[in-house]
């Protein structure tokens, strides 16, 4: 799921403009473009092309793009075969140095919060930043003061434009936040535990006391899902188009909002379920449980994929992050764990935290929020692709009342906030991602456009079953039928059509095909075949030294046991 | 010439006899009838020397053995003379002239000097020099033992005297009769060890122990002290046993019981046995304390011993609770002795030093349990001093030669507490008050043959605590069972199980509590909460922190074996029950049929979490999934591999850019709309050159198009 974004010249908001303490990151030096050797081509005019010839990519710009893994050898192959990966190979370099190209249109750059000279970020309050930045960023920072209706759950639209929250004693309400005109405003009369858009903000999923409503962006109810009673968490799966739902019953069930079906209802068999998050990089479920293990979900199987234990007591919040590589747990035992989520599934790094977060959230570009008590702290990595680093916390904020939600917004550099006193919007310098793609989430499209995109997206829907943890499966060879469908046909047909067959040698003329010349031709090219073996395991054995020799190198001591 | 060569030799002999002489130089002087032998030994080679001048003349003259007048003129004999023949005298000339007058006074000094012998007489060796030579031959003389001539002893002598060869060869026919037996009994014992049946080996066990209780109750009744000294082996067996934890749960076999002592019920019954057996080994023996002597004793103590000794004691045991029992027991032996310990006198005290007292106090702990178990077994009616009359009794005849043994055994036993040692040692002394020089001299022995006495006793004790570890339930240990149980918490049974487990659990305890630094937070959360409801959660979230359980990764580790379990392929069995042998309820098939019907499957690749302690993957395979997936390979092919390499590039718009999109979705012929496509010609094929081209085809890539593919395109349309 990721992809270059294509690029909207529209105005862009997120980023904080600055001012002494905020300040702009200096834009790079480009590298001056090198000159070709090329003669510069004479237009009419007799005006010179002073940089001729496509425009240089960096290397490692393109690299970012590349899929093939070259370090994986490949058998060996016959000449055609060898031709036709040449051809993939080719095309997947030129196609890579075209995304590469077009990174370029990616012009707006993301936000970010700088002290002084050894300044704590995190003693830098909103009313600070509020102060720094323009109006129009200015203007995102805002409360709602909702102390009627208790704690509120809320959800952003996928395109970032739209909020929805529900308050715990019924309030439900979504508006476009960004203009602050409220869309529709209705009380459900009855206990709100959850509240998600689907695919677009037209259509909204509430988790009622008893069962899953659907409303529109009017507040009218569309559906009343009786199948799913007693949802307390929600997530929305966008490109399968799936509404997960996790129940106080244990079930976990998945809903396809595209045709109506309940795709799946799965028993966790671990008791009431109420954490839950996706993966977006997968769109696997992951459900956090008492005895302090998380699952991870896919509606394909009756069992969970994997289960982590992560906690002594049981998992309080979980969240994952954007490109699916890191979850971070939050646990009874008040720790803070951040996971990787690459195969080991090992803890990067634990702290622990006076109270335990209640609520944890990640950015789109890999900030992570956490909700304890009153309290958000948000914490941020070194680098691009690298975990929130929890040693520093990168800003806090301390709220009117106890945290109950908390959502980044797409697109915009905002953390929402549901509480005990309402709804507060924070600005968090450096959280969405600057360039949002215009075909797929564009925060400023029509009406016009959002149905066009809706019809795409429906086309382009992935079937459920295909959800596992590694999404790229579904470019490799089902091996195992393969191999069955092989063993098959050399049954059916008594023979191995591919093996090799072998040599017979042609028949010569004047007497030169004697049977003596036969078997000398023959244990000719035996003996070549075999020499080519000995050549092959003696280029090999060299290498399987290495190997060998490299472990005798780093040879443990006996006292390496005790090492932990 | 030849005479005088022959003279010249001899000449030089003799000087060189005196040379030597000079040389040595010694006082010594040889006794007389050596010098005669001497003499005479002299005599003949110088006979020899002259009879060899005479070149071939060697015949030897019969001598004449009687005595006679006539004296033949050929044969010149100094027999009869009964004067000697003298070198000088053939030297000289017949007259004697003055040249010779230096030799001859030479040959004269030379004589009057008296020769000194090699090797020296043995009288001069015996001359002990040093102080510490003459304490060694003085003990030698007195022992009688050879000096000069180690081979034999003067006893030794007699004795090879006295064996005749009948003898001799009996006894080397016994000899060899031992060693074959000996042979035969090892080769059987090795054969036997062999076996490898446990029900055998328990059987024999059994047996052995059954015996040897058996022959300890005859001893008993029969011969109380040797009885005593098995007990001690007995004791020390079990102290032995006690030291290598034979019966705790580090053997292999507790080992695997105990791993499946979770699933098999007979395993588990198996393990508790072996444990209650460790229990009952670790027990230490008790004396019978809960007779009314010692109460009495102890109330008497508590007279005799002030308070302050006994805090010594303590402080000098420390908190060791086995030393703490030992002198409780001395204490208790102490009052029992009491009574006939006061008026006794306390001079052998000094004298005595402290290693003998403790096993001295030993021996007797050990003497008054038996003579007490006895005495009570017998209900003798008789008063107190009685019973103690007739304790002393067999103490004074036989308890000597028990008591040396066993303070060689346990000398090496620390002695901690000097008070209660010389209060035993009393006890001690009223009781061999007559025998006291004998142990003195009986103590070097000991220190002489400690070692190998000591390293046999540990062997044989080996041997019997094997056997004789049941004996120990005879012995009664009314007291301290309590004391007991607590020193060895690690009997309960559910130990083993924990231990084990624990190895694999400090990783994930580990893991789950790695670096847990608090935070340092700026904006603390306020727990002050003015609405109840608040207070209300918070409440509840407090009292589910209380309870997060602890069993958290037992669970899971439980969990995680299941899971492997399950995945773990299952072996096919075949065997039909009744083929091949008899049918009905309850029959089994034989091991060896099903062993042979069963067909195991091969174990699949290692689980993709066999590292990670903190995860389960499901390994199982998605069918949903799979049936999106290629399960055909394409022509060019042969390895999976390889064509996943072409399809690892998606080429939908959503991945890719605009034109890269275009691109890779360009289709190999474009044709214009409304145009008509003739089919094709067999001038076209190329039966007929036509210079034609193809206008209706339109080539996106007119580059990239080999030569074969632009006839193909020609093959394929026709205007």
């Amino acid at each position: 799921m990721s992809r270059p974004r294509r690029t909207d010249f529209r105005p862009k908001n997120a980023n904080i403009a600055k001012k002494s303490r905020i300040s702009r990151k200096r834009q790079l030096p480009k590298k001056p473009r090198e000159r070709r050797n090329l003669e510069p081509q004479r237009s009419v005019s007799g005006a010179q092309d002073p940089f001729p010839g496509p425009a240089p990519v960096p290397v490692e710009v393109a690299r970012k793009f590349r899929r093939i893994d070259k370090s994986k050898k490949l058998p060996h192959s016959k000449s055609k075969t060898r031709s036709r990966l040449e051809v993939a190979e080719a095309e997947e370099e030129e196609i890579s140095i075209k995304a590469a190209r077009s990174e370029l249109l990616l012009a707006e750059e993301p936000g970010f919060l700088e002290g002084e000279d050894g300044e704590d970020t995190a003693k830098i309050r909103q009313a600070d930043i509020v102060e720094a930045v323009d109006i129009a960023s200015a203007a995102k920072h805002f409360d709602l003061n909702l102390r009627q209706f208790g704690p509120y759950r809320l959800n952003y639209s996928p395109t970032g434009r739209h909020l929805a929250f529900g308050g715990r004693r019924g309030h439900v309400a979504t508006l476009d936040w960004v203009t602050k005109r409220l869309m529709c405003e209705i009380n459900v009369m009855e206990a709100v535990r959850d509240i998600r858009f689907l695919h677009s903000e037209a259509l909204l999923a509430v988790a009622q006391n008893r069962w899953l409503h659907i409303y529109d962006n009017q507040g009218i109810e569309l559906h009343c899902i009786r199948r799913c009673d007693r949802v307390t968490r929600l997530e929305f799966l966008p490109f399968h188009f799936l509404l997960a739902t996790a129940s106080e019953t244990g079930f976990l069930t998945y809903l396809d909002v595209s045709v109506g079906k309940i795709m799946a209802a799965l028993n966790a068999r671990a008791g009431r379920l109420d954490v839950m998050t996706k993966n977006p990089y997968n769109a696997v479920i992951h459900l956090g449980h008492s005895n302090g293990t998380v699952s991870l979900w896919s509606p394909a199987m009756k069992e969970p994929l994997a289960k982590i234990l992560c906690h002594r007591g049981g998992v309080r919040a979980v969240a994952v992050d954007s490109t699916g590589t890191y979850m971070a747990t939050s646990g009874l035992d008040h720790q803070l764990k951040i996971f990787d989520l690459r195969g080991t599934f090992q803890p990067l790094g634990a702290r622990t935290l006076p109270q335990g977060a209640g609520h944890l959230a990640f950015s789109q570009r890999g900030l992570l929020a956490a909700g304890m008590g009153d309290v958000v702290n948000i914490w941020a990595g070194q680098g691009k692709a690298s975990p929130p680093s929890l040693e520093q916390p990168y800003l806090t904020h301390r709220l009117s009342g106890h945290v109950h939600g908390l959502h980044f917004c797409p697109f915009e550099d905002v953390l929402g906030v549901g509480h005990n006193g309402g709804i507060t919007s924070m600005l968090v310098p450096g959280a969405a991602e600057p360039n949002f793609d215009g075909l797929e989430s564009n925060p400023y499209r029509s009406q016009k456009q959002r149905q066009e995109w809706e019809v795409k997206a429906l086309l382009e829907k992935v079937p459920a079953e295909l959800i596992c943890l590694d999404p790229r499966a579904l470019a490799e060879v089902d091996v195992i039928s393969l191999e069955q469908e092989k063993k098959e046909r050399i049954e059916r047909l008594g023979y191995d059509p591919e093996a090799k067959a072998p040599f017979q040698p042609k028949p010569k003329q004047k007497g030169r095909s004697s049977t003596a010349s036969l078997v000398k031709r023959k244990r000719k090219v035996m003996d070549e075949e075999h020499r080519d073996k000995v050549r092959q395991s003696l280029e090999q054995q060299p290498q399987k030294q290495e190997k060998k020799a490299k472990p005798l190198r780093a040879r443990p001591s006996a006292l390496d046991r005790f090492v932990r | 010439m030849n005479v005088v060569q022959a003279a010249e030799s001899l000449l030089a002999l003799s000087q060189q006899e005196e040379l030597e002489d000079l040389s040595k130089d010694d006082p010594l002087s040889p006794s007389e009838d050596e010098g005669d032998i001497d003499g005479e030994r002299k005599h003949k080679k110088l006979l020899e020397a002259i009879s060899s001048l005479d070149g071939k003349n060697r015949r030897k003259l019969a001598e004449r053995s009687e005595a006679s007048l006539k004296v033949s003129e050929f044969n010149v004999t100094s027999e009869g003379s009964g004067e000697k023949l003298v070198l000088s005298d053939l030297l000289g000339p017949v007259k004697t002239s003055s040249s010779l007058a230096a030799v001859k006074k030479q040959l004269n000094r030379v004589k009057s000097k008296k020769t000194v012998e090699l090797p020296l007489n043995k009288e001069e060796v015996e001359r002990a020099r040093t102080p510490l030579e003459q304490e060694v031959f003085n003990l030698l003389h007195k022992n009688k033992q050879p000096v000069t001539d180690p081979l034999l002893t003067p006893v030794e002598k007699a004795s090879l005297k006295a064996m005749s060869l009948e003898e001799a060869k009996m006894h080397r026919a016994e000899l060899q009769r031992a060693r074959a037996l000996q042979s035969y009994y090892e080769a059987r014992a090795r054969r036997e060890k062999k076996i490898k049946s446990k029900k055998y080996h328990k059987v024999l066990k059994k047996g052995r122990v059954r015996k040897a209780l058996k022959e300890f109750e005859k001893l008993r009744k029969v011969n109380p002290t040797v009885a005593l000294e098995e007990l001690e082996k007995i004791e020390k067996a079990r102290m032995m046993e006690r030291m290598s934890l034979k019966h705790q749960n580090s053997g292999k076999w507790a080992k695997s019981k105990a791993i499946m002592a979770k699933y098999d019920l007979e395993a588990r019954q198996a393990m508790q046995e072996q444990l209650a057996r460790n229990k009952e080994l670790t027990q230490k023996l008790q004396a019978a304390s809960d007779s009314e002597e010692e109460e009495e004793g102890a109330e008497e103590e508590g007279e005799l011993v002030p308070d302050a000794v006994n805090e010594i004691q303590m402080d000098a045991n420390g908190p060791n609770p086995w030393m703490l029992r030992n002198h409780s027991r001395g204490t208790k032996e102490i009052k029992v002795q009491d009574p006939e310990q006061l008026p006794e006198p306390v001079a052998h005290e000094a004298s005595e030093n402290e290693e003998e007292d403790r096993p001295g106090a030993e021996e007797e702990i050990l003497l008054n349990e038996f003579e007490e178990r006895r005495s009570l077994r017998k209900k003798s009616g008789l008063s107190q001093e009685a019973k103690l009359v007739s304790r002393q009794e067999p103490k004074d005849s036989s308890s000597q030669e028990v008591l040396s043994e066993l303070r060689a055994l346990s000398q090496k036993l620390n002695q901690e507490n000097q008070q209660s040692g010389k209060q035993n040692v009393s006890s001690v002394r009223t009781v061999l008050a007559v025998q006291r020089e004998e142990p003195t001299e009986a103590e070097e022995e000991p220190l002489l043959l400690q070692r190998p006495e000591r390293a046999h006793t540990m062997e044989k004790l080996e041997e019997l605590g094997k056997e004789g570890c049941f004996q120990n339930k005879e012995v009664p240990r009314p007291v301290g069972e309590g004391q007991q149980s607590e020193r060895n918490p690690d009997n309960q049974p559910g130990a083993p199980k924990e231990k084990k487990r624990k190895e694999q659990m400090i990783d994930l305890q580990n893991l789950l509590t790695t670096k847990s630094s608090s935070v340092k937070s700026l904006a603390v959360p306020m727990t002050v909460e003015e609405l109840e409801d608040e207070e209300e959660r918070d409440q509840k979230q407090m009292i589910k922190e209380a309870f997060a359980g602890d069993d958290v990764i037992r669970d899971f580790l439980k969990e995680k074996r299941e899971a492997v379990e399950a995945s773990k392929p299952k072996d096919v069995d075949l065997t039909l029950p009744g083929w091949g042998e008899w049918g009905g309820m309850g029959l089994k098939p034989s091991a060896k049929k099903r062993r042979r019907f069963l067909i195991k499957t091969p174990e699949g690749p290692p689980r993709k979490d066999k590292n990670l302690p903190n995860v389960i993957i499901n390994e199982k395979r998605n069918v949903h999934a799979a049936a999106h997936q290629v399960r055909v390979l394409p022509y060019p092919f042969t390895h999976h591999r390889q064509f996943e390499r072409t399809i690892q590039t998606p080429i939908g718009s959503t991945w890719n850019t605009q034109r890269a999109f275009q691109k890779l979705t360009t289709p190999k012929v474009v044709t214009k709309p409304g145009h008509i496509i003739k089919p094709i010609k067999a001038e076209d094929v190329g039966y007929r050159s036509s210079s034609r081209s193809d206008l209706s085809v339109v080539q996106r890539n007119p580059k990239q198009l080999s030569i074969r593919h632009k006839k193909h395109l020609k093959k394929n349309s026709v205007d």
